[in-house]
């Protein structure tokens, strides 16, 4: 047995070795340290208007809110887009952004393109306010109650399943505590 | 009842493929004739099996049997039969029955048309299979049974993902599926030619329209998918590098570098342990694809249903598979040796600059896919590899790849002149860089070097193509006669290359020269684009069996005559209360116009987006004209004659008189 006969082998092995960690890793399941923690606070630049803020305090207005983090470079954000769309247009709960990593211009040339379903996107250009919320990847939505406590977090995007069976009962749910 | 027989059918399947894997491998081993004649009967009975376990479920789906829990999850009482039938594969579940099924479809096809194999290869290739096919119905029975009860059944059933009620998707998955389980036939082969120590010409020959029919139905699948993204996503793109596509890449990439390895391999006895090299990745990365989209390690915009037993268990069964057959590689593989030598300006080298592009695309793109995944794993937080990354890693590798595709074909084995070479394809180089650079002018009025580039290379390729044509069939006594003269399987190669160069043609004129228009757009409103008037008439409710839709209805004209109307729908779904986008396409060869129905803005005003996408038709027409020429190169008469005769004996003969 000749060695070099046994490199695909070695290297096999090792993206074997990988994948064994990427299963543990797995993001879809690992819940976010953040749940049931106040939201970290922040405060940027509406996308939209760069003279006004997006800030926690916006999220605190509201009963229950999601904040859905986005971005127009994001493929699932587009298959995810017309479901907030939906919801904002039958008014379900105020959905807040924050625009992750992107450039001014490509973002609201995104959202003339497919509708607008926020009711503000913070503008987080450098990435940073994501980082505070543990955001792995986009898209990723989070359910903040009035008290501006983190709820839920949905990472990836909000799947039909994820909609009805969790999202929509807690959002019930956190309205009902408020009465 | 049925529920419960379909899935004891099922584990009759695995018992029979467990048998079918083991006891033809010893006998192939120790030389017992009873036990290598086990094999063939042995796949037939599997076959049978699950073909009558899918039956089962496929009649569940018909009857809108609610108490099998994934019949409920993807079905509705309102959902149209053809759909109802089609959705037997939408969900996870029932993808993979679909996928073991056509398994052992491919295992009974090798058995039936291997009449004049040796035995004991045979049994091998069977054995082999029976042994994949055992870790994938045991992956079915043990964490994805699509039989699971509901009690007490649902009254009615969730229905099937929008997304998958189209005709484009009813398609899609099993052509895919052939074609990745149609290449564990070539990595059956492989194996077996490693384990009987046998890896000769006659293993190639075999080899080889097997590799072609799986490569055909994979090229069909790929070109379906990204058809249907096109006209059901609603934005227009055809194509996104999104981890389940690069996942059906991978081993189409590898199988085109397969086939022509397997070429070399034939013909000069050379590249051999390379070629078997190749046929494991190729289904290897079939199967890597398959844990990439089943277990959720990478977000895709495919969902599937991801659970992280599956995710193991597919983990597993890769590592198992993979682990060893690069085991047997390691041992059998030095032991191979290389019969001809070649020069440095030969077919060989041509053939060999072929599979090292078609790899290192592999390879970029595979790194491309899992890179987020490594970096996650490392803990060097999270990033997404976009469009931008792989078109700037892809593009250059295919570029000098056609240019080789282009001398290749034309080339003399062993060792060829560049003096003749170059007078032969003296004129099609410039011919092909003069029309490259007329034809974008006339047909768009603009230079871009890209556009250049694309069309000089497939203008080459198409030259290179009718030369190859012409300078075979000169000897003849007449032109005619020499064209009637050549074997199926060049005029396959020529058309499947020539699909290559549309291919090229569509994504070059469509990326660079579409148009696109978002607007807001109130009843009667105009617009003009790529010299064609489009005018909005205004929306009407429509509504189908299980949706309500907004409908758009946009007139379109050119020269002041009325060329097409357009519906284009807004679709809410009433079971899942999925929104859903039908684009308005009206196709022609060589130009699309396509809209699609956007928000409404209040004043009877909507959002409307208009696309003039030039040529893309060719996208799709190149795959197709590959897929065929793929058929007829299968179906060359030498594949059957070689059928018909001794194995092995003849076929170094035929070599030589082929090439």
């Amino acid at each position: 047995m000749k060695a070099r006969f046994l490199i695909p082998l070695a290297v096999f092995l090792l993206l074997i070795g990988l994948f064994l960690v990427g299963l543990q890793l797995d993001p879809r399941e690992v819940p976010s340290p953040l749940i049931d923690k106040p939201a970290p606070q922040f405060s940027l630049p509406d996308l939209q208007d760069e003279s006004k803020t997006v800030s926690t305090e916006d999220l605190k207005k509201h009963k229950v809110s999601l904040f859905n983090v986005w971005a127009s470079w994001c493929v699932a954000c587009r298959q995810e887009h017309p479901l907030l769309v939906e919801l904002s247009r039958q008014g379900v709960v105020p959905i807040y952004g924050l625009n992750y990593k992107d450039k001014r211009p490509d973002a609201l040339n995104w959202l003339n393109r497919l509708g607008n379903p926020y009711t503000a996107s913070a503008f987080d250009e450098k990435g940073r306010v994501g980082i505070d919320w543990g955001v792995y990847g986009v898209p990723e939505t989070f359910v903040v109650d009035s008290k501006g406590v983190i709820r839920y977090k949905q990472i990836g995007p909000i799947t039909e399943e994820a909609w009805q069976e969790t999202i929509l009962p807690l959002i019930e749910k956190i309205r009902a505590e408020e009465g | 009842m049925l529920p419960e027989l379909g899935n004891f059918a099922l584990i009759l399947a695995m018992s029979v493929a467990l048998a079918q894997g083991i006891i033809p491998l010893i006998g192939a081993s120790r030389g017992i004739p009873g036990w290598i004649a086990f094999a063939r009967p042995a796949a037939w009975t599997q076959f049978l099996f699950l073909l009558i376990s899918f039956g089962i479920l496929t009649y569940a789906f018909v009857t809108n049997d609610f108490s099998v829990a994934y019949v409920a999850n993807n079905s509705n009482t309102a959902l149209p039969l053809g759909y109802r039938i089609s959705a037997v594969w939408g969900g996870h579940e029932g993808s993979l029955l679909l996928w073991v099924m056509l398994m052992g479809a491919w295992s009974a096809a090798v058995g039936m048309f291997s009449k004049r194999l040796p035995p004991e290869m045979v049994a091998r290739v069977l054995a082999v299979m029976g042994l994949v096919s055992v870790g994938f119905t045991a992956f079915v029975v043990f964490t994805s049974n699509p039989f699971d009860r509901y009690y007490p059944a649902p009254v009615d059933g969730r229905d099937l993902n929008p997304l998958l009620q189209d005709i484009g998707l009813i398609l899609h998955p099993p052509m895919l599926y052939m074609g990745y389980v149609g290449f564990s036939v070539a990595f059956a082969f492989a194996i077996a030619a490693l384990l009987g120590g046998k890896l000769d010409a006659a293993w190639a020959r075999w080899s080889r329209p097997w590799t072609i029919i799986a490569w055909v139905f994979l090229t069909l699948g790929i070109a379906l998918g990204s058809w249907w993204a096109y006209y059901e996503l609603g934005w227009g793109g055809w194509w996104f590098w999104d981890p389940v596509e690069n996942a059906s890449f991978l081993p189409w990439l590898t199988g085109t570098a397969l086939m022509h390895s397997l070429a070399v391999s034939e013909k000069r006895s050379t590249f051999k342990s390379w070629t078997v090299l190749l046929a494991i990745f190729a289904f290897s990365l079939c199967l890597l694809g398959t844990f990439l989209v089943r277990s959720g390690v990478l977000t895709s915009v495919h969902a599937f249903a991801s659970d992280p037993t599956r995710g193991v268990f597919v983990l597993m069964l890769l590592g198992i598979v993979v682990g060893a057959s690069l085991l047997i590689y390691a041992w059998r593989a030095p032991q191979v040796k290389s019969a001809g030598n070649f020069a440095l300006l030969s077919r060989e080298t041509f053939l060999l600059g072929n599979n090292v592009l078609l790899v290192v695309a592999t390879a970029t793109i595979l790194l491309g896919t899992i890179y987020p995944l490594i970096l996650d794993a490392l803990n060097l937080g999270k990033i997404s590899v976009g469009p931008p990354y792989f078109n700037a890693v892809f593009v250059p590798l295919m570029i000098p790849l056609i240019i080789v595709l282009g001398i290749g074909p034309l080339s003399r084995w062993k060792q060829d002149e560049f003096g003749r070479l170059a007078k032969l394809l003296r004129g099609a180089l410039v011919g092909s860089l003069v029309l490259g650079v007329i034809i974008p002018w006339l047909l768009f009025g603009r230079f871009d070097l890209m556009v250049i580039v694309g069309t000089t290379i497939s203008l080459w390729l198409a030259f290179t193509i009718f030369l190859d044509l012409i300078y075979r069939s000169r000897h003849k006594t007449n032109f005619w006669k020499g064209l009637v003269g050549q074997p199926l399987s060049f005029y396959g190669m020529s058309l499947a290359h020539l699909g290559v160069a549309v291919t090229v043609v569509g994504i070059t004129f469509s990326s660079y020269y579409s148009l696109e228009k978002d607007l807001r757009m109130a009843p009667g409103d105009q617009l003009e684009l790529g010299g064609y008037l489009f005018r909005f008439d205004g929306v009407q409710s429509n509504h189908g069996p299980n949706y309500t839709a907004t409908e758009g209805i946009i007139t379109v004209s050119q020269n002041g005559k009325s060329i097409a109307t357009l519906h284009t729908q807004k679709r809410i779904y009433v079971v899942q209360q999925m929104p859903m986008t039908e684009a308005g396409i009206d196709p022609g060869l060589f130009r699309d116009l396509y809209v699609a129905l956007g928000e409404p803005l209040g004043d009877g005003g909507w959002a409307v987006r208009i696309y003039y996408k030039p040529f893309i038709r060719w996208i799709w027409l190149g795959g197709l004209l590959m897929a065929i020429g793929g058929v007829l190169a299968a179906s060359d008469r030498r594949y059957r004659l070689m059928a018909k005769r001794k194995a092995g004996s003849v076929s170094a003969k035929l070599a030589v008189q082929e090439s």
